[in-house]
């Protein structure tokens, strides 16, 4: 027995947390079955979904989103990028991949941004949630594996599950935020009208917070994306499974593709949620709305 | 029945602020209870407001006037004291009664405008009316009727950020207006505009206010506006009301050394413009009459000067009596029309300024309009009487008037007469 340990006993705190996960695990079984199946439900669906026509209209449904939310320039790096992907051979997994962080994403908006408004609202809330947050996003990814392998087993739903975790922070972080800064004396006008709080929300805090908001969502996506590729580790596939049949083979040049066609896919995603978030103009919605408001507004 | 009555209103800010309170009860001042983690903003306010009135908060910042304005309608709950709303106690009332009260009698209009971005000028005009519930057809027609009212007829469909500063807090306006309540708060409304604007806007609230008869609480750290404006002034320090009065009280009779310093660096002939002393032209003639008429209206009205002015009442010079007789004498038919000689001055153009012109010529100053038509005139005898001050037997050597002194012997206001 070394000297520090007689005067710091040995608090046993890992034992307590596996005996934790080992009860809720015992007590949770047919939830956590439930849970499990319908995220991997919901992945293959969207999966599924992705994958049925050829990838080359996929990738023109890409290559017109990236147009029409944002500008030319992205909608020719789409086509370009997606088309790298395609030809070496990671679509399939690109795919995958992008299944997952859909539906972790949508998991983690739908619960960080409620969290994020009543943190905003209320000064306890924010005070209970800052710390959490910080435990969530400051313990090392990989160790979010473990228990989650426990509880769902190997597959797309323990990659999920990880992956909301370490990406709900910034959602909640941002929301609190984006509400917060919503200029005073323009919530006060809200109040001086009689609105509810409801009415304030909605009219005032939640449009005027908006593109905090949307930066939020961004960030939600990409450490979704980063995650999503260390669930390959637990057998989530995807491009995750390529990066870590590439480690165990040594495959320099597996691993590059792979990650190549995931820096692809997450400018792509970056990209596309920031312009929803903060509107460049140089959209082809954009565009032609602004056309149509000249011709509108020449002949009068 | 006052519009509004504010009865020892009290707010303290920190920790249990009903130490406060006991503590100014027993005479602490301001210091004292800083000591103590406190920060009293209003202490012991009382004042009424009459329906109809404009009643303006005059105060340096930190003065507590923004704390003032937001107990009245609930932004701030007072700490103390008892705040009443066309009688009805409003102090401390439950989440839904206040919100009741906000949309049926009290609205307000802000200092940086608190427009919604995202929603056009119609929208926002209309927010109170959606806030309530009114149906769309009907909040549209209240909103396009408040826009009309403030000179934003036909702007509804744009966007705030595609409006100027001026135009914007017309909007701010309109929304209040909209609300259709009888009390309206005007938080600094015009503070941060420039001042040319804030002068537009003063003026189109006095107008709205001649036609519309609201109560208005208007706050302001600018105590031109607050004289401009105000029936009644309340001067507040240190979160304390140390005078209510009119503007000539203020001026005249300041309660505090503190009201009298403040006043003190008011020069009456700053304060006044010419739109305020100015008087109805006696007589003008038109360009195309003749010399005769001119000297018939000269003789009638015994001046020694007429100004010409067009169909559209815009002055396009001056005739003197001597050029008009030599022209009738010789038989001329064209008026000696002197186009150069004629001093235009603007409406709100201080008495300071109107001097220099008064000194140079004999002729009464024009007051025009932006689109130089006339307003009125200013003789030299009017811009004089305006700067003796009211009510003393002599302008110049104010201090000898007995019936002047204020009751704590402070020494009267240095008239701007005397400078």
């Amino acid at each position: 027995m070394t000297p520090t340990s007689v005067v710091v006993p040995n608090v046993p705190i890992g034992d307590a947390v596996s005996d934790g996960v080992d009860w809720i695990k015992a007590t949770f079984r047919p939830l956590l079955n439930g849970i499990s199946d319908t995220m991997s439900l919901l992945v293959d669906s969207i999966a599924d979904l992705l994958l049925l026509p050829p990838a080359l209209v996929v990738v023109g449904l890409f290559t017109l989103l990236a147009l029409l939310v944002r500008s030319w320039g992205l909608a020719v790096f789409t086509l370009l990028g997606t088309l790298l992907i395609v030809s070496m051979g990671m679509w399939e997994p690109a795919m995958e991949t992008l299944a997952l962080v859909l539906v972790a994403t949508l998991i983690a908006v739908v619960v960080a941004i409620p969290v994020g408004i009543l943190a905003a609202r209320n000064n306890t809330v924010s005070a209970v949630v800052k710390p959490v947050l910080d435990f969530m996003q400051t313990m090392p990814a990989f160790v979010y594996l473990v228990p989650v392998v426990i509880f769902f087993g190997i597959g797309v739903a323990p990659g999920v599950a990880a992956t909301i975790v370490f990406a709900l922070p910034p959602g909640v972080r941002l929301t609190e935020l984006a509400i917060r800064q919503v200029d005073r004396e323009t919530v006060e006008a809200g109040e001086a009208f009689g609105g509810t709080n409801r009415q304030i929300l909605r009219d005032i805090q939640l449009p005027l917070g908006l593109p905090t908001i949307m930066a939020g969502v961004n960030q939600v996506i990409m450490l979704a994306l980063s995650m999503a590729v260390v669930a390959g580790l637990v057998g989530a596939g995807g491009l995750g499974a390529e990066v870590a049949r590439a480690i165990s083979r040594v495959d320099v040049a597996l691993g590059f593709e792979a990650g190549l066609a995931v820096v692809i896919l997450a400018i792509y995603l970056d990209r596309l949620t920031g312009a929803i978030g903060q509107p460049t103009g140089r959209s082809l919605v954009a565009v032609l709305r602004r056309r149509q408001a000249a011709t509108a507004g020449s002949p009068v | 029945m006052p519009a509004i009555e504010a009865n020892g209103l009290t707010k303290i800010f920190g920790r249990r602020p009903q130490r406060g309170v006991k503590l100014l009860a027993q005479g602490a001042d301001r210091a004292q209870l800083r000591r103590e983690g406190l920060t009293p903003a209003v202490i012991d306010a009382t004042f009424e407001v009459a329906p109809g009135e404009i009643f303006v908060v005059m105060g340096l910042s930190g003065s507590g006037k923004s704390t003032l304005i937001r107990m009245v309608n609930g932004l701030l709950e007072p700490t103390d004291g008892v705040m009443r709303i066309d009688g009805q106690d409003v102090t401390h009332l439950s989440a839904a009664a206040l919100r009741e009260v906000r949309r049926t009698k009290v609205s307000m209009v802000f200092q940086h405008f608190a427009l919604l971005p995202h929603r056009t000028v119609g929208e926002n005009a209309a927010y109170p009316l959606k806030l309530r519930g009114v149906n769309k057809v009907e909040r549209e027609a209240r909103a396009e009727e408040a826009l009309a009212m403030v000179g934003l007829k036909g702007w509804g469909g744009s966007l705030p950020s595609e409006l100027s500063g001026g135009m914007r807090q017309r909007v701010g306006l309109a929304r209040a207006l909209a609300a259709g309540t009888d009390i309206m708060l005007m938080d600094e409304a015009f503070s941060a505009l420039d001042p040319l604007i804030r002068k537009e806007m003063q003026d189109q609230l006095l107008e709205l206010q001649a036609e519309l008869g609201k109560t208005i609480l208007f706050i302001t750290h600018d105590l031109n506006e607050a004289m401009r404006l105000g029936d009644r002034i309340a001067m507040m320090r240190d979160g304390r009301i140390v005078q209510v009065g009119t503007a000539e009280q203020i001026l005249n009779e300041p309660a505090t050394d503190y009201v009298a310093q403040f006043v003190a660096d008011v020069d009456r002939s700053r304060v006044l413009t010419a739109g305020a002393v100015m008087e109805r032209p006696v007589a003008v003639v038109g360009p195309e009459a003749g010399p005769k008429a001119a000297h018939k209206l000269m003789r009638e009205h015994q001046t020694s000067s007429l100004l010409v002015t067009g169909r559209d009442r815009k002055v396009e010079g001056l005739v003197w009596e001597d050029d008009v007789a030599e022209a009738v004498r010789t038989g001329s038919e064209a008026l000696p029309v002197k186009r150069d000689e004629v001093v235009r001055v603007a409406p709100d153009a201080p008495l300071a300024d109107l001097f220099p012109y008064a000194a140079a010529s004999r002729a009464p100053l024009a007051v025009v309009n932006d689109q130089g038509r006339l307003e009125g005139v200013i003789p030299r005898v009017t811009l004089l009487s305006a700067l003796a001050v009211p009510g003393s037997d002599s302008a110049l050597s104010p201090a000898d008037a007995p019936g002047d002194d204020p009751a704590d012997g402070e020494p009267v206001l240095d008239t701007a007469g005397a400078r």
